[in-house]
């Protein structure tokens, strides 16, 4: 069935249909009508959820990592600086390898405040070991929430599903609700392999020392240095987790098939423009746009953040001649990440195509579509001059 | 840069529920055989009383762009003393259409080359049934009634199902009574 509901509410729909067994969340804008919404459906007894109102985000994290360690589906979301005050909590869920989830409506950090949308604050947290999946649309929230809950209990990781906010979560579109009997087909309840249980007890994340050591059976247990390569490991090989769930959730739901890299008229396409979230669908008018100007172009939208997907990325780029990658965050002092990441990738290919990149939106900024076209336009002129530093897109200086 | 998207913006106070017409709207549009619907409303700060705007865009297919409207086909204007504090025609296309409600006749204004409709909704609002002030409902039947794009049906329909916990039948029939006595200017 179709509604016509905000980005938030497509989050917190998603949330529900997954049933969803312990949320703990502290309110933040833009994501804090997601919260409300899960309260009034854990109120109304639409879901059958323990909704623990919390005093800050660290605590929620810190609630979300005792109910998912107790075996309990569990879930929060936050933004912003919302987001960084759970840093601690946040490489902690990782380490313990616990499947919660969390989304991110997308907002920049301060100081200087804002409460507009970038993406600073997921792209800032991409070292934590979490999986970070990134959304365009209100149908992509709604989505990405339920195939996060199958990914995060399958591999043991959790995940954030990460969505512009005011652009996805405070604007209202279409998009497709299913039924709870389908849904409950895709992602059964959570069976965990290990849990907090008095009836069998266990030390679960005790100080681990510098090299391994036999354990109470005499075997070699690993240290913490394996520990960390195991969690990296199994992120890399998430990689085709994502693709298997992406497969299973097209079977299911008719809906997906791009796991992580959504291209818009690329096949034959000189030049692309590449970037993560709502910006990517902005960029197709723009791509129209240029097309009946004559310019072969395309825009291709990064779905999967963390494990990056770099031979994706690779396959999908090398055989242009540019590659224009746009960013709503910054590696201060440096480049844009997601841009080192994207040249990264490319550096082993064959071909190579020159890669820019442009910095737009930071703070809520209004991207104007006129912007992005004199932006490529720029870039597509300009090849050999533009260099490595990170243009500035729409600044009034 | 699309030409196929009707723009649409709501001018309101904050509280006045403006986005709760622009969504019925929406709902009523995409049951229309719009599959492009995107609201949109004023980010960020908005404060009760204060003038609100928000941008609700209807297309045929899939609308990719979010940004806010530049240059409305169409703006509504759910109270008439906005009229002294915001330029309500900003951007507005030539020839595009105003919707206003007002307790003065159409003669009072002068738009230029945009064609008013006026409805006196706050007092039809009343008729109906609805407490004072309450105007969203009433003023999208003379949203209906002046553009053509959503049925008298559909809005009953998209209405109720807003409403259904909230005064249907009154919220309808302010609607409904607006409808019926929206008068539309020319250019």
């Amino acid at each position: 069935m179709h509604v016509i509901e905000s980005g938030n509410v497509a989050a917190a729909t998603g949330v529900k249909l997954a049933r969803v067994q312990v949320i703990a969340a502290y309110p933040i804008t833009p994501q804090t009508p997601l919260t409300e919404k899960l309260s009034e459906f854990v109120e109304s007894d639409e879901l059958s959820a323990e909704y623990i109102p919390v005093e800050s985000e660290h605590s929620a994290m810190a609630v979300c990592i005792a109910s998912s360690t107790t075996g309990a589906r569990s879930f929060t979301a936050t933004s912003a600086n919302g987001l960084l005050y759970m840093n601690e909590q946040l490489h902690w869920a990782a380490g313990a390898r616990l499947p919660i989830v969390m989304c991110v409506a997308n907002r920049g950090v301060g100081a200087p405040w804002t409460v507009w949308n970038d993406h600073q604050d997921t792209v800032s947290q991409r070292d934590l070991g979490w999986i970070q999946l990134y959304c365009s649309d209100h149908q992509q929230i709604h989505d990405t929430v339920l195939k996060a809950f199958k990914l995060a209990e399958t591999v043991s990781i959790p995940v954030m599903v990460c969505y512009d906010g005011y652009l996805l979560s405070h604007t209202y579109m279409p998009f497709d609700v299913p039924e709870q009997a389908q849904v409950d087909a895709f992602l059964p309840p959570f069976k965990p392999t290990h849990f907090l249980n008095p009836e069998e007890p266990r030390n679960f994340n005790t100080v681990t020392l510098p090299d391994v050591r036999p354990d109470l059976h005499g075997n070699t247990a690993p240290g913490y240095m394996e520990i960390r390569k195991t969690l990296h490991s199994d992120l890399r090989a998430a990689l085709t987790e994502i693709e298997k769930i992406d497969g299973e959730f097209g079977e299911a739901f008719g809906r997906g098939g791009d796991p992580f890299v959504e291209p818009y008229r690329c096949e034959d396409a000189d030049y692309v423009a590449f970037c993560m979230g709502s910006l990517s669908y902005q960029l197709r008018d723009v791509v129209d746009a240029m097309r009946e100007e004559g310019t072969k172009i395309g825009v291709i939208g990064l779905k999967v953040y963390r494990p990056f997907p770099d031979a994706a990325v690779r396959d999908a780029l090398t055989a242009h001649k540019g590659v224009i990658v746009f960013e709503k965050a910054l590696s201060y002092g440096n480049q844009g990440a997601l841009y080192a990441d994207v040249k990264s990738a490319l550096y082993s290919a064959e071909t190579r195509p020159f890669v820019h990149n442009y910095i737009v939106g930071l703070g809520g900024r209004e991207i104007k579509t006129h912007h992005l076209y004199d932006a490529l336009t720029e870039s597509i002129k300009n090849e050999a001059a533009i260099g490595d530093e990170p243009q500035w897109v729409g600044l009034k200086l | 840069m699309r030409q196929d998207i009707i723009e649409i913006r709501w001018h309101g106070r904050g509280g006045q529920g403006a986005i709760t017409a622009a969504k019925i709207v929406a709902n009523a549009a995409f049951k229309s055989g719009y599959n492009g619907v995107v609201m949109a409303p004023t980010f960020g700060t908005e404060r009760r009383g204060a003038p609100v705007y928000t941008s609700l865009k209807i297309a045929r297919e899939k609308i990719y762009d979010l940004s806010p409207i530049a240059t409305p086909d169409m703006v509504v204007v759910l109270d008439h003393t906005l009229l002294e504090e915001v330029d309500v025609t900003h951007g507005l296309k030539e020839g595009g259409q105003i919707i206003l409600n007002t307790p003065k006749s159409i003669d009072s204004y002068d738009f230029g080359a945009h064609r008013l409709s006026v409805a006196d909704v706050t007092a039809y609002a009343l008729e109906a049934g609805l407490a004072p002030g309450i105007v969203n409902t009433g003023v999208i039947g003379a949203f209906a009634k002046a553009t053509g794009l959503v049925s008298r049906e559909l809005l009953r329909e998209a209405i109720r199902h807003e409403f259904s916990a909230m005064k249907p039948e009154e919220n309808a029939r302010a609607a409904a009574l607006t409808y019926d006595r929206t008068v539309i200017g020319g250019a």
